[in-house]
C-alpha cells in the first residue's frame, strides 16, 4: 500500500510550531530553585511529540535533534539532572534551532547548519555533564544520547532479545502454556495459531488437562495449553515475533522439531505439565499459508524524502469558537425563515401585504445586522497569541543585561481583530525589551534606591468602551522629565523658555531620534525607536500615551479600536452636513480666539495654538459648501494632527462624540481625496468621515480641486 | 439632517415600479418575451430614454442626499441604500438640461453598472418613469454621429414606438465610467443635439 | 467492517493513521486523549482500540487501564504507540491490560500489519 506521507506534514509543523510555543513557556515558567514537575512533564511531552512525528514522518534530522532534547529534558524530569539557569538556556536555545530547522524545512530553505551543530553541541555538553555533576545516582551512560537514534526502524518489530539464531529446517516444535490472565489483555491464542499458520504448516492440540471441573470453570480465563507443531523452515525469531506481546503472560518453549521428535512419545515432559493428553484440534492444522510472514514493512524509506510538499503555500487560517460558529448557524436558520415568508409573500403579493413585507423587510435588515456583527465577532481572537512571544523578550533582555525581572501578564483573553492583533505584536516587543532596558535598573541600583532587586514588568489588556486597552508598566527608573526635557531643547524640539504640560514632554519620547538612555545598548537600537512605534499604534487608529514617575517606574498605555471596521468619531456640522473626524486624530478642539488668527501671505491664515502656529482650513471653502458661519472669531476649530502635522479646521458646531461603522465609499463610487469613508448615522442618512492625511494635503493646495484636470490638461485633451 | 420620505410612494410611478416586479418576476417576464429585450423607459424632460431592465435594480423616489465634496455637479451625492452607500446622478444634469426641483414624484433608478470585473450601484434621477418596451435588436438603430466634439458612447442607439416616438437607448456601463463621474465636464449637451433631432411628446405614465 | 478507536494528541499522527486504516476499509473514531477516548469508548463499541502512551489529561497506560474496567472492552484488543526511548513502556501497558505494541517511528506498512496481528 502507498500513504503519501507529506500529506500529513502541514498539520505536523502547525503542531510542533504549537508544541515548541508550549515548551517555551514552559521552560520560561521553571523556577530552578523548585521546578515544578508539571511544567516539566508538559515541556516533556512537547518535545516527545515533536520527536515522534518526525520520525514518523521522515524528518530523520528533526528527530535526532530532538532525541537529544527529549533526553536532557527527560533527566531534568526524573531528576537525574538538576535544573539550572544554564540548562533552561540551552533548552531554550535547542528550541529556537528546532523551530528554525521546522520553518526552514516548511518552506524548503537550507537549514542553518551552524545554529544546529552549535544548538546540538550544547545539548551534548549538558548530557555529557550529567554524569559527573549529578551527584549520588549514577545514570545512564553518557555516550547513549549522543548517539542519534537509528532512523526508522529496519523492520516490523525487535526480534526478540535472547531469541534463537538458526533456523530449523525441520519446523518448531511449540509450547504455549499462557497463564489464566491472557485474555484480559486482549490476547486470543487463535490470533497466534493464525499468525503462525501464515508462516507454513500448523498442527495443534489442545491441553486440556488444566480445566477444572464444570463448576469451578470461569470463562474468562485461559485454562488450556497447547502443543504445537510448526512444518516450517523458518528462523525462531519469526516465531518469537508472533508470541512476542504474551512472552510475559505464558510460559513459552520452542524447540526444533527434530529435537524433540524422538522423545515425543515419552510425552513431553520437561515442557509441558505431567500429561500431555493430545487432543489435536483438526481444525487449526488445515491452513496451507506458506508465505514466510506477508510483506514486511519496507521502512527506512522515509529517510529524508517526504520531507518537502504540503508546506510552501500556508494560508492565514484562524481558529474559531464552536460557540460563535453555533451563533452564526442560529441566525443564518433566521435568515432562512425570514427568506422563506418574503417569498411567500412575494409569491402572493397584493397591495394589502405590503405592510406585511415592510415587516418583512424589517426583519431581513435585522437578520443581516446580525448575521454582520456576528461574522465580525469571528475574526476576534484572544491577545494573548500577541502575548506569546513576550516572555521570551524579558528572559533573554533580562539575562543579557544582568536584571532580574519578573513579568506578569494579564488579561489574555481579552478578545480583539485578528488584523490588530497581528500588527500590535511587534509594538508590544519592543515596549517590552524597552522597559527591561530603560526602565528597569540593574539590580545593584535597585538596592541602592530601596527597592526590591527584581523589577516588576506588568502587561494588561482590557476592554474600555469600544477599545481595548494594552498598558505596559514596570517599576523601575522612569522618565527622567528635566533630562528628556534637556535633550528635546538641544535637539530644538522645544523652544527654551517654553512650557510643556508633563504630558506633552512624556509624549516627546515618541519623537524619532530621542533616547533617554546615554549609550545605545543593543537592547534599545537607536534607528527602530518610540516613533516607529507610534505610527504602528497610529497606522492602526490608535493611541499611545506615556506617564511616568520618576524613580517610580512608567507605564506605557496604548487604545486600539477593536477592529478596523468601526471608529470612535467626533461628529460636526458644517452648513446642513454632518462629518465625522476620527476621535483618534482630535487634538483639542476650541473656540476661536480672534487675536490668535493670523495671516501668512503665502500659506492663508493660522492660529497661534500651544507653542507654534497652526494652519486653519475652512472646511466650507475646501469642500465648496455652504456654512452657517464664516466669521472665524468666537467659531468652533478642531486641531487635527496627523504624523505631528497639525490642523485647526473650521466648523459650524460640534455634536457627539460616538462610535461608527466605516462603510466603502468607493465600492459603488470612486475614492475621494479629503474622505476617508462614510457612515450611516442612526437616522439612516450617511455622513462622510474625514481622511485627515488628506485633508493635510488638500490644504497644502496639493489636491484642491483632484477631479478637475489642469486647465493645460483639459485643453491638449480637447 | 432631515430626511425625506425614504420608503414614499411613487405616486405616478408607482404602478410602472411594480410592474417591474422583484427581480425572480423580471426574469420570468424576461423569458416570456422570449426573443428580444425588455428596457425601462423614463423621461428626461421631453425625450424618453430605455435602460436595460436587467440592469434595473430597483426604483425609489428622492431622498436627501449627502453631497461628495469636489465632484461633478450632476453627482448629487450618496444614499444609504439598505446599509451600502450609493451615489446618485441626476441625469438631467448630467447630459446639461435645464435642473429640476425635486419633488416626491421624483424618481431614483438604481442601476448595476459594470466596469472591468466591477460592478457597482448607482441611482439615476430621472422625472419619471414611462414603460415597458420590448425591442428586437434590429429595432434598435445606431445613434447618428454628432461630431468629434460630443461623445456618444454611451448612446447605444435609437429606436421608435408608436411609428413615430422615439426611444433613446442608454449604455449605463459607458454613461457611468469613472472619468464621467469624476470629471466634470460640458461635453453632455449631447442630449440637446439629440432633442433637436427627436419630435412628438412623451408620455408620462398611463395618462 | 471493523470499527478502530484511534488516540493520540498529536493531530498529525490521528491524521496518518486514520487515512491508513480508512484506506484498508476501516471504520475509525479518532479521540485527543485519554479522557475523550475513554468517553468515546463507554458510548461506542469499538473491535480494537490504539492509543498513544504519553498524552495530556489522562495518558495512554492509565487509559488501558480505565478501559479493561469496562465490559465492553475486556477483551478488546488495544495496541500501544510506544517509543524505542521508551521501552519500559511496553512492560507497563502489558500490565495495565495492553494488548501488544507498535514502535514509534512506524510507517503506514507497519500500522497495518500490526493491525492485521489482533483483528483478522
Amino acid at each position: 500500500m502507498s500513504v503519501d506521507l507529506s500529506q500529513f506534514l502541514q498539520t505536523f509543523f502547525e503542531e510542533s510550531f504549537e508544541g515548541l510555543d508550549t515548551m517555551e513557556s514552559g521552560l520560561l515558567e521553571l523556577d530552578p530553585e523548585q521546578p515544578n514537575s508539571e511544567t516539566l512533564n508538559n515541556v516533556f511531552r512537547a518535545a516527545h511529540s515533536i520527536k515522534g512525528g518526525a520520525g514518523t514522518f521522515g524528518l530523520t534530522a528533526v528527530s535526532d535533534f530532538t532525541h537529544r532534547l527529549e533526553t536532557l529534558l527527560d533527566r531534568l524530569r526524573d531528576g537525574t539532572q538538576s535544573v539550572t539557569a544554564d540548562r533552561v538556556n540551552v533548552l531554550l536555545n535547542a528550541v529556537d534551532c528546532l523551530r528554525g530547522m521546522l520553518e526552514a524545512i516548511q518552506n524548503e530553505q537550507e537549514l542553518d547548519a551552524d545554529a544546529l551543530s552549535n544548538a546540538q553541541k550544547r545539548l551534548d555538553q549538558e548530557l555529557a555533564a550529567g554524569d559527573g555533576g549529578g551527584g549520588a545516582s549514577a545514570t545512564a551512560p553518557a555516550t547513549e544520547p549522543a548517539t542519534p537514534p537509528a532512523a526508522p526502524q529496519p523492520s516490523a518489530g525487535n526480534p526478540s532479545p535472547g531469541g534463537g539464531d538458526g533456523t530449523s529446517r525441520g519446523g518448531w516444535w511449540i509450547r504455549f502454556e499462557p497463564e489464566p490472565h491472557l485474555f484480559a489483555t486482549g490476547n486470543d491464542p487463535r490470533r497466534l495459531f493464525l499468525a503462525l499458520q501464515d508462516l507454513g504448516d500448523l498442527e495443534v492440540e489442545c491441553d486440556t488437562s488444566g480445566l477444572p471441573p464444570l463448576s469451578g470453570l470461569d470463562p474468562e480465563t485461559c485454562q488450556l495449553a497447547w502443543t504445537l507443531r510448526l512444518h516450517a523452515a523458518v528462523e525462531e525469531s519469526a516465531i518469537r515475533e508472533v508470541f512476542e506481546w504474551v512472552e510475559d503472560d505464558a510460559l513459552i518453549d520452542i524447540r526444533p522439531l527434530d529435537a524433540v521428535q524422538p522423545e515425543e512419545d515419552s510425552v513431553a515432559q520437561e515442557p509441558g505439565s505431567a500429561s500431555a493428553s493430545a487432543a489435536p484440534a483438526p481444525e487449526a492444522s488445515a491452513g496451507a499459508g506458506s508465505g514466510g510472514g506477508d510483506g514486511k514493512g519496507v521502512a527506512g524509506k522515509g529517510g529524508g524524502k517526504g520531507g518537502r510538499g504540503g508546506g510552501s503555500g500556508s494560508a492565514s487560517s484562524i481558529r474559531v469558537d464552536t460557540e460563535k460558529i453555533d451563533a452564526l448557524i442560529d441566525m443564518v436558520g433566521e435568515l432562512v425563515i425570514t427568506q422563506s415568508m418574503l417569498s411567500q409573500i412575494g409569491k402572493e403579493f397584493t397591495e394589502q401585504r405590503l405592510e406585511e413585507l415592510q415587516d418583512g423587510l424589517a426583519q431581513l435588515e435585522r437578520n443581516t445586522r446580525e448575521l454582520q456583527e456576528n461574522v465580525m465577532r469571528i475574526r476576534m481572537v484572544p491577545i494573548s497569541f500577541a502575548y506569546s512571544r513576550l516572555p521570551r523578550i524579558v528572559h533573554d533582555t533580562s539575562r543579557a543585561l544582568g536584571k532580574t525581572v519578573d513579568f506578569q501578564m494579564e488579561g489574555e483573553q481579552t478578545e480583539l481583530d485578528k488584523t490588530v492583533m497581528e500588527k500590535i505584536i511587534d509594538p508590544l516587543v519592543h515596549l517590552v525589551r524597552n522597559s527591561v532596558d530603560h526602565g528597569i535598573e540593574a539590580p545593584e541600583e535597585r538596592t541602592a534606591a530601596g527597592k526590591p532587586e527584581t523589577g516588576t514588568i506588568t502587561i494588561e489588556a482590557y476592554h474600555k468602551g469600544g477599545n481595548i486597552i494594552i498598558e505596559i508598566s514596570d517599576d523601575g527608573r522612569g522618565i527622567n522629565r528635566d533630562k528628556l526635557l534637556g535633550k528635546a531643547r538641544a535637539a530644538g524640539l522645544v523652544e527654551d523658555g517654553s512650557e510643556l504640560a508633563d504630558e506633552q514632554i512624556y509624549d516627546l519620547i515618541f519623537h524619532p531620534g530621542l533616547s533617554t538612555h546615554d549609550q545605545a545598548t543593543e537592547y534599545s537600537g537607536r534607528g527602530v525607536g518610540m516613533d516607529v512605534v507610534k505610527r504602528n499604534v497610529r497606522s492602526l487608529s490608535g493611541n499611545i500615551h506615556v506617564r511616568s514617575t520618576h524613580g517610580q517606574g512608567t507605564t506605557i498605555t496604548i487604545s486600539l479600536p477593536l477592529t478596523l471596521s468601526i471608529l470612535d468619531g467626533q461628529l460636526f456640522r458644517v452648513g446642513d452636513q454632518t462629518y465625522i473626524i476620527p476621535l483618534v486624530s482630535v487634538i483639542e478642539s476650541l473656540q476661536v480666539d480672534a487675536s490668535k488668527v493670523s495671516r501668512v501671505t503665502s500659506r492663508g491664515e493660522v492660529y497661534h495654538w500651544r507653542e507654534g502656529y497652526v494652519p486653519i482650513v475652512r472646511l466650507h471653502e475646501l469642500f465648496d459648501t455652504e456654512p452657517v458661519r464664516k466669521e472665524l472669531a468666537g467659531g468652533l476649530m478642531v486641531i487635527v494632527e496627523d504624523e505631528d502635522t497639525y490642523l485647526g479646521v473650521f466648523v459650524d458646531d460640534l455634536l457627539d462624540q460616538q462610535q461608527v461603522v466605516i462603510k466603502s465609499l468607493e465600492a459603488n463610487y470612486l475614492q475621494v481625496p479629503g474622505i476617508a469613508g462614510a457612515t450611516i448615522l442612526g437616522d439612516g442618512t450617511v455622513a462622510l468621515i474625514l481622511d485627515i492625511a488628506g485633508l493635510i494635503e488638500m490644504s497644502r493646495g496639493g489636491r484642491r480641486q483632484p477631479y478637475i484636470p489642469q486647465q493645460d490638461d483639459a485643453d491638449e485633451a480637447a | 439632517m432631515t430626511q425625506e420620505s425614504e420608503n414614499n410612494t411613487l405616486g405616478d410611478n408607482d404602478r410602472k415600479a411594480a410592474a417591474l416586479g422583484s427581480g425572480a418576476d423580471t426574469v420570468d417576464a424576461m423569458q416570456a418575451a422570449a426573443d428580444g429585450d425588455q428596457y425601462l423607459t423614463f423621461t428626461l424632460g421631453e425625450e424618453e430614454y430605455g435602460v436595460d431592465i436587467l440592469r434595473v435594480q430597483e426604483i425609489k423616489g428622492w431622498q436627501r442626499t449627502t453631497p461628495i465634496p469636489n465632484t461633478p455637479h450632476y453627482v448629487k451625492g450618496v444614499i444609504n441604500l439598505r446599509g451600502t452607500i450609493v451615489p446618485v446622478i441626476d441625469l438631467r444634469e448630467r447630459f446639461g438640461m435645464s435642473a429640476q426641483e425635486y419633488s416626491k414624484f421624483t424618481v431614483v433608478v438604481m442601476v448595476r453598472v459594470f466596469s472591468g470585473s466591477r460592478e457597482r450601484i448607482m441611482g439615476l434621477v430621472v422625472d419619471a418613469l414611462s414603460e415597458v418596451y420590448t425591442f428586437q435588436p434590429e429595432q434598435i438603430r445606431p445613434a447618428p454621429e454628432f461630431g468629434a466634439a460630443l461623445r456618444t458612447n454611451f448612446l447605444r442607439g435609437l429606436a421608435t414606438v408608436d411609428d413615430n416616438k422615439m426611444v433613446i437607448i442608454l449604455d449605463v456601463d459607458e454613461l457611468l465610467s469613472d472619468e464621467d463621474l469624476a470629471i466634470a465636464d460640458d461635453q453632455s449637451r449631447i442630449a440637446a443635439v439629440v432633442r433637436a433631432d427627436s419630435e412628438g411628446g412623451t408620455e408620462h405614465g398611463n395618462d | 467492517m471493523a470499527k478502530i478507536l484511534a488516540v493520540d494528541d498529536s493531530a498529525s499522527m490521528r491524521q496518518m493513521v486514520t487515512y491508513t486504516l480508512k484506506q484498508q476499509g476501516y471504520e475509525v473514531t479518532e479521540a485527543v486523549d485519554g479522557q475523550d477516548a475513554l468517553s468515546k469508548a463507554k458510548s461506542g463499541s469499538f473491535d480494537l482500540v490504539i492509543t498513544d502512551v504519553n498524552m495530556p489529561k489522562m495518558d495512554g497506560i492509565t487509559l488501558v487501564r480505565e478501559l479493561r474496567g469496562l465490559p465492553d472492552l475486556k477483551f478488546t484488543p488495544i495496541l500501544l504507540l510506544t517509543t524505542e526511548s521508551a521501552p519500559e513502556k511496553k512492560q507497563e501497558g502489558k500490565q495495565a491490560g495492553a494488548t501488544g505494541w507498535l514502535v514509534k517511528p512506524f510507517d503506514p506498512d507497519q500500522l497495518v500489519n500490526t493491525i492485521k496481528k489482533v483483528i483478522r
